[in-house]
């Protein structure tokens, strides 16, 4: 009996951040319960703190030596750290502009800060394992909160049934995520991702692994929203309350990508396989996203369906990156997430302002006028939509540029190209909302707008100048991006995205 | 035990298998969220036999890192799938019986208010 | 007898696992296609009385009950899964060496206090009051800047 009963090593310091987030949510939910018939005020500002000092932490962890504990279920190394961050930070500054917004659309439930608390852990979870049952959970724990979230207006039947809908979908989804995980258990007798990749390695391709790794791919792929398995997005991120969105767009994205890029190193030697997959369902998820935004006229709606076309310009940066290792790196990607993040969870924030006393209008008339009653916000949704676009010296040119540059040298020309063509053709729809922003004559009714609050200037604040930031940092940050100047070669993968940590996966 | 020791792990797959398609076209054809929901659970069912199929036909005495048989990684999959499917059901019939309040009734086939 | 070497080639041993897939796919869509298509839709209204022949039944049988049924029900999933875990950790717990039953009953105990948390959450926010229906308070609107500096300018008067 004995031989199970092994105590894992413990580096509660790994685990420092994911606690923090987790403990902070305990707190806040606590709070609520003791004093009920109060604002969130004290809620909002214990949740921010958290993160504070979550963020503080990774911080201190940047450039550290990577490892695994936790019976190699925790995995701290760079290229986690830096998304973790990412998702501390959009979780941060969602929760700036949520206060406002939640009033206004009369639906203040304390609730939702530790909710997406959590949701933030399971996302730090996601990539900060090797361990597919850590994967899973973290997944788990990111999704279900999620759907809880979407469905927080309570009197709005379309929030009611975006989240059915994403419930539904995205439990079948997880369903073969785990029998893709099951199929891959049987064929290597592990769950750790290093032993899979070793075992796969180091046999010839087998139908059960194949097929397993097909259905986690798909599993992964419905929560990154690419394109066989998008159908969700729009719908989910129109009716969800939009900070909620917002948030969505932003962490569990970044969640699935790394999620994804770890799962992808671990079945690299099944690459014949799954390789002309993943390059057609980026050609088709930049493609199809950007043509399905073109006839939308909800703002929302068509940032999700721009959202879907963004998931196809990380995924070319994902697959430059794994089919020319050591020349191509992660870094591309890395960066775009970051000024991916900042310019959606922007966006989303300024298009808050159309709820107004319970009411709420989306649509591209809905925002006419917006400039007038609130320019700062006018003026730095315009920052984002153009990063968005990708015109110059906001983060998103830097960060397409990169992956551009990126697939050319791996020698995916034509990935690259079709990304150049997608931007291009993304820019009718983002300058539509500039257009419909800023049109002056008001129609028959005019639109209403909540009073931009100052955290919610804040909010625009914080994601502009991560916009321009990136944008104008873009060197220095794609170089302390990487390990050439910072710490031990380790993290991401400058070298190789098919070796990463292999050192690390026998003990 | 002997009687189980003579089933071939062919059979615990296809059983399992045949519980995950029938779950998965349960979702597909089905239009009652609840049944939907059901069939969803239906799909975790097999998922969880197919790990406890996997793990009982480990070969005896196989370790994995960290001197853990291997068979212990599918049964502790399928507790935390059991966990996790019971955080879906609470969630899940939340989310239907707020609908059910808001409309009066449920059904996949009203969920028409978001086309684009 | 060529196309079958293949496919055992290919997936081995688990062809007829493969075939079965097959099999139980096609039987559940045809089961469900063929009663769609087949079935005679003559819909009279005797046919289609609860009882053909027997006692006429009396009111309606999708009798509505309360929703709260539900909610402790989803309570009862819940603590179920609760003993799932408790009961695996004391089966290893039991031949343990001390320092696991130490280090492993400091997990549990964290566990614990976890559920413990998560229970007063649901006594505290009425779930499990009959008659009353959780809302949010009106107070949740009313900005009270002096408690928290982080986000000093509320949203709305």
């Amino acid at each position: 009996m004995n031989v199970n009963a092994l105590i894992p090593t413990v580096d509660w310091r790994a685990l420092a951040p994911f606690t923090i987030v987790v403990c902070t949510g305990i707190v806040a939910l606590i709070i609520e319960m003791l004093r009920p018939r109060r604002n969130n005020n004290l809620v909002v500002g214990v949740s921010l703190f958290g993160l504070l000092v979550a963020g503080w932490s990774l911080f201190g962890m940047l450039g550290g030596p990577s490892d695994e504990s936790f019976a190699g279920m925790i995995l701290n190394d760079r290229f986690g750290q830096i998304l973790q961050l990412v998702m501390v930070g959009s979780c941060a500054v969602c929760f700036l502009f949520s206060e406002p917004y939640l009033r206004e659309k009369r639906i203040p439930f304390a609730e939702f800060y530790p909710l997406a608390l959590w949701s933030t852990a399971g996302g730090m979870l996601m990539v900060s394992s090797k361990h597919l049952l850590m994967v899973f959970l973290g997944l788990e724990l990111l999704s279900i909160s999620l759907y809880c979230l979407a469905g927080m207006s309570r009197y709005e039947s379309k929030s009611e049934e975006s989240a059915l809908k994403y419930f539904l979908l995205g439990s079948f989804a997880s369903a073969f995520l785990l029998m893709g995980i099951a199929f891959i258990y049987g064929e290597t007798a592990s769950l750790h991702l290093g032993r899979i990749s070793e075992v796969l390695g180091a046999a010839s391709a087998s139908p059960l692994s194949t097929i397993g790794a097909a259905m986690v791919l798909v599993g992964l792929g419905f929560k990154l929203a690419l394109v066989p398995f998008h159908q969700w997005t729009p719908d989910v991120y129109q009716g969800a309350p939009t900070n909620v969105t917002a948030f969505m767009a932003a962490v569990s994205k970044v969640a699935a990508l790394g999620a994804l890029v770890r799962f992808l190193w671990a079945i690299g030697t099944l690459d014949t396989v799954w390789f002309p997959l993943m390059w057609w369902v980026a050609v088709a998820t930049m493609t199809v996203g950007n043509l399905a935004a073109l006839v939308q006229n909800d703002v929302k709606r068509t940032l999700g369906y721009s959202s879907i076309a963004h998931a196809g310009y990380l995924l070319v940066g994902v697959l430059a990156a794994f089919s020319a290792p050591g020349r191509v790196s992660l870094d591309a990607t890395a960066f775009y997430l970051i000024s991916y993040a900042a310019m959606t969870i922007g966006a989303f924030a300024v298009i808050s302002l159309t709820a107004s006393g319970q009411h709420e209008g989306t649509r591209f008339y809905d925002v006419r006028g917006l400039w007038k009653r609130a320019p700062w916000a006018a003026g730095c949704l315009v920052v984002f939509l153009c990063s968005l676009i990708g015109i110059p010296i906001t983060s998103g040119f830097f960060g397409k540029l990169l992956i551009f540059q990126a697939a050319f040298d791996a020698g995916l020309p034509a990935l690259a190209v079709l990304l150049a063509v997608n931007s291009a053709i993304s820019t009718y729809y983002y300058l539509g909302i500039i257009q419909a922003a800023f049109v002056t004559e008001e129609g028959a009714v005019a639109p209403r707008f909540g009073k931009p609050s100052a955290s919610l200037n804040l909010a625009c604040a914080v994601c502009l100048a991560g916009v321009l930031g990136a944008g104008l940092f873009a060197g220095p940050l794609i170089r302390g991006m990487g390990t050439a100047e910072v710490g031990p070669p380790v993290g991401v993968p400058v070298q190789d995205p098919l070796t990463i940590h292999t050192k690390n996966t026998s003990d | 035990m002997g009687l189980v020791n003579d089933v071939p792990l062919q059979w615990f797959l296809a059983l399992s298998l045949y519980m995950f398609v029938l779950g998965a076209i349960g979702v597909m054809v089905r239009r009652n969220p609840v049944v939907m929901f059901m069939c969803i659970e239906l799909m975790l069912n097999a998922v969880n036999l197919t790990f406890l199929a996997f793990a009982r036909y480990q070969p005896s005495g196989a370790l994995a890192s960290g001197d853990v048989p291997t068979a212990m990684a599918g049964q502790m999959m399928v507790i935390f799938v059991m966990a996790v499917a019971a955080a879906e059901v609470a969630v899940g019939l939340g989310i239907i019986t707020a609908i059910f309040r808001l409309k009066n009734r449920a059904d996949a086939d009203d969920l028409g208010s978001l086309r684009g | 007898m060529l196309g079958r070497g293949i496919f055992q080639a290919v997936f081995g041993e688990f062809l007829p696992i493969l075939l079965l897939m097959l099999v139980a796919a096609v039987v559940a869509g045809a089961m469900v296609t063929l009663s769609w298509v087949l079935g005679p839709k003559k819909d009279t209204p005797y046919k289609s009385s609860t009882y053909e022949c027997g006692v006429t039944p009396v009111g309606n049988a999708i009798e509505r009950f309360p929703i709260k049924f539900y909610l402790v029900a989803i309570l009862f999933v819940l603590f179920d899964i609760e003993v799932v875990f408790l009961w695996s950790w004391i089966t290893v717990f039991k031949g343990a060496t001390i320092q696991y039953q130490v280090f492993s009953g400091v997990a549990v105990g964290i566990y614990l206090v976890l559920w413990i948390i998560g229970d007063a959450y649901v006594i505290k926010v009425g779930a499990l009051e009959w008659d009353e229906e959780p809302q949010v308070a009106p107070e949740k609107l009313l900005p009270t800047p002096v408690e928290a500096p982080t986000i000093a300018a509320g949203s709305h008067s």
